[in-house]
């Protein structure tokens, strides 16, 4: 397994701008998610580390070898396609056995190798199948078979789990983790749901827009946001976001948001004009009758044992979560209280978060 | 193409009757023809041309001897001379008071047809494919307007460049070669196999040869083994109509070949000249003329099924 290491990536497309100055690096055996909006780059980088795209400018290292312009052929990667790419004139057993059976591999080797694999995947009774009549998710499992017969440096999947439906993506989510902790194989991941991204990722990358926004570890991202688009990207519901009506100074310690003044984690930043934006995720506001905002009830969702409470305010209409023990009705009037260590200030020109005391 | 939208939940017993009975009704009109030529081959020469029509008559192998033969009338007395007929077709020709004098050329009229048709075909789809392959998955400067200028060819009439391809031929030295044939037929096949096979490669998703690259084969091999088998339908479809195309010409093959190269169509109609209004022989060389084709249809038609519909039942 390897390091995959890109360094000032770029690509364009004509005029367009598919990817912008891209430069991270993918440790080795990590399970490594980018994840972004359609058209956002995401899958386009993915196809330069695998050489189905030749890029603009940049480095492409794996294991410190520079691969930039090396063929697909040679980079010794396996790729996962988001429709599987299955050989419909081969069988299931020929399929999965595709990339053995080009150099000179003992014919033996091959059959216990595919073997092998097969068990692993749970599809040895399909092996001598034809792929046509195979359910999604046994597609899914000759597709990953395909990828995993070799030993790659690296596992690139786009978007594998995009085909199947919302059930068998969560099976399949958790077998593809397993296989990762098994193979310890380096896995770029490609995928727009940030639920996948949450429950499978050492590391998610944030694009939008051709560019890196954020890389952490899920935790990381949700709770600390580098930017406003990421905020709202991840996490469902998304974040509460709250127009601050003045310029924040540095070094204060609360915001004004209509009138009512929050506290907020202090500065170690400024915002100079008042386009700033108090983020607030939804289990981060409290129901309670001394609080700052006041707001009325728009709706309530039950969710178990929590609830989703939809406020409508004078800054918006917020998300709240609270646990089922209260109890709040339509078009009642409700006090909101914040959780100051948790919340977020964006900058709304650059979008970017804040440095606070609770985040450096 | 042909609506047939019926569910099997929906044909009643009636309607499956009547869409029946329309099938075989029109396959008896369509095979009338056909029928009538083979069942020629077979008849005598007077029974060929009775009034009226013979359905029912003895058969016999003239036309076949005939097709095959050149013959010369005698007189019963020298052929009485010859002793008794060494071979059955022998009998079959001195009862018409004639003895064979040697084997005609339509053996090598028939052979000319097997190694132009075929081996235009076959050029015409080997180098469709590659050009087609280039086409669909390179750019190509000025793609649309080669495409364009590829099928432009087929926009004249065959009448219209006659003479200059005949001058051509005999500045060349290619008239009447068998080489010259195939280059000329693999030209006219050429825009439809182009066209006809990129449409098939077009269809065939680029994640596969990726696939395959990623896996460690060159972009060749990952057209030998995942885009050529995917295209074997429509090659077959596309082979089928060039062979009937190459197959079936009469115009420039009266043209352009006389003597060694002749094909079978033009020398067909010249077997009426010899000796009186021979139709037994006709009709038999029209009946193994047919087979060829036929044959090559019944093959690949399982491919050719797929192949027309154009890929519209994938996946």
């Amino acid at each position: 397994m390897a390091e995959i290491k890109l360094q000032n990536l770029q690509k364009h497309f004509g005029e367009f701008v598919a990817v912008r100055d891209i430069d991270f690096t993918v440790r080795d055996g990590e399970f490594f998610v980018m994840l972004g909006p359609s058209g956002c780059g995401k899958t386009t980088t993915l196809r330069m580390i695998a050489g189905l795209e030749l890029p603009t400018s940049g480095q492409i290292l794996i294991d410190g070898e520079d691969v930039t312009w090396k063929r697909a052929s040679q980079r010794n990667i396996a790729f996962v396609f988001q429709l599987f790419a299955l050989y419909p004139h081969m069988t299931v057993r020929r399929n999965v056995s595709f990339p053995l059976r080009l150099a000179g591999v003992p014919r033996r080797e091959v059959r216990e190798k595919t073997e092998e694999i097969a068990r692993l995947l749970r599809i040895e009774h399909l092996l001598d199948r034809g792929v046509g009549g195979l359910s999604a998710g046994d597609r899914q499992r000759v597709a990953l078979g395909r990828a995993i017969i070799r030993r790659a440096k690296a596992f690139l999947m786009d978007e594998p789990l995009g085909a199947l439906d919302a059930e068998f993506r969560d099976v399949m989510c958790e077998e593809l983790r397993l296989l990762h902790d098994r193979l310890k194989s380096t896995t770029v991941y490609v995928t727009h749901d940030q639920v996948e991204a949450m429950a499978m990722a050492d590391r998610i990358c944030v694009m939008n827009h051709a560019e890196v926004l954020q890389i952490g570890a899920p935790g990381e991202v949700y709770s600390r946001p580098a930017t406003k688009f990421v905020a709202g990207f991840i996490g469902s519901p998304s974040m509460n976001f709250l127009p601050i009506a003045d310029a924040v100074s540095c070094g204060a310690s609360s915001v004004i948001v209509q009138g009512s003044e929050i506290p907020v984690p202090e500065t170690a930043e400024s915002i100079a004009h008042p386009r700033g934006f108090l983020g607030a995720r939804a289990e981060h506001i409290k129901l309670s009758d001394g609080g700052a905002l006041r707001g009325t009830v728009f709706g309530v969702e039950y969710m178990g044992a929590r609830q989703l409470v939809t406020v409508d305010t004078a800054a918006g209409r917020l998300k709240v979560r609270a646990p089922n023990t209260v109890r709040v009705k339509d078009g009642e009037s409700v006090g909101l209280e914040f959780m100051t260590d948790h919340l977020s200030l964006f900058d709304g020109d650059t979008d970017k978060a804040l440095k606070t005391r609770a985040r450096q | 193409m042909s609506a047939s939208a019926q569910k099997p939940g929906q044909a009643t017993p009636l309607g499956k009757f009547l869409a029946g009975s329309a099938v075989v009704l029109y396959a008896l009109v369509a095979m009338i023809p056909l029928i009538w030529i083979l069942a020629t081959g077979f008849k005598s020469p007077p029974d060929s041309i009775s009034y009226p029509p013979k359905v029912f008559f003895e058969p016999t192998l003239e036309g076949y001897v005939n097709l095959f033969t050149t013959r010369s009338r005698q007189t019963p007395e020298y052929i009485e001379s010859l002793g008794p007929p060494k071979s059955w077709y022998e009998e079959l020709v001195r009862k018409r008071n004639m003895v064979i004098s040697g084997p005609s050329r339509f053996a090598d009229r028939y052979w000319n047809s097997i190694v132009i048709g075929f081996g235009s075909t076959f050029l015409a789809v080997f180098l469709g494919t590659l050009a087609a392959y280039g086409f669909s998955r390179f750019r190509v400067p000025l793609k649309d307007d080669l495409l364009f200028f590829i099928l432009s060819t087929r926009m004249m009439p065959p009448v219209a460049v006659a003479i200059p391809i005949f001058l051509m031929f005999r500045q060349l030295g290619l008239s009447d070669t068998a080489a010259g044939m195939i280059l000329l037929y693999t030209a006219v096949n050429l825009s439809l196999s182009v066209w006809l096979l990129k449409g098939f490669v077009d269809e065939i998703p680029r994640e596969y040869e990726e696939a395959a690259v990623v896996d460690g084969y060159s972009r060749l091999q990952a057209f030998w083994k995942v885009v050529l088998p995917q295209m074997r339908a429509g090659i077959a479809a596309t082979a089928i109509f060039c062979l009937i195309f190459a197959w079936n010409e009469y115009a420039f093959a009266l043209l352009l070949t006389s003597g060694t190269a002749q094909t079978a169509p033009p020398f067909i109609p010249i077997i009426i000249g010899e000796g009186g209004l021979d139709w037994p022989a006709v009709a038999a060389g029209t009946t193994l003329f047919l087979l060829p084709v036929v044959v090559f249809t019944v093959l690949l038609r399982n491919q050719l099924l797929r192949g027309i519909t154009f890929g519209a039942v994938r996946k």
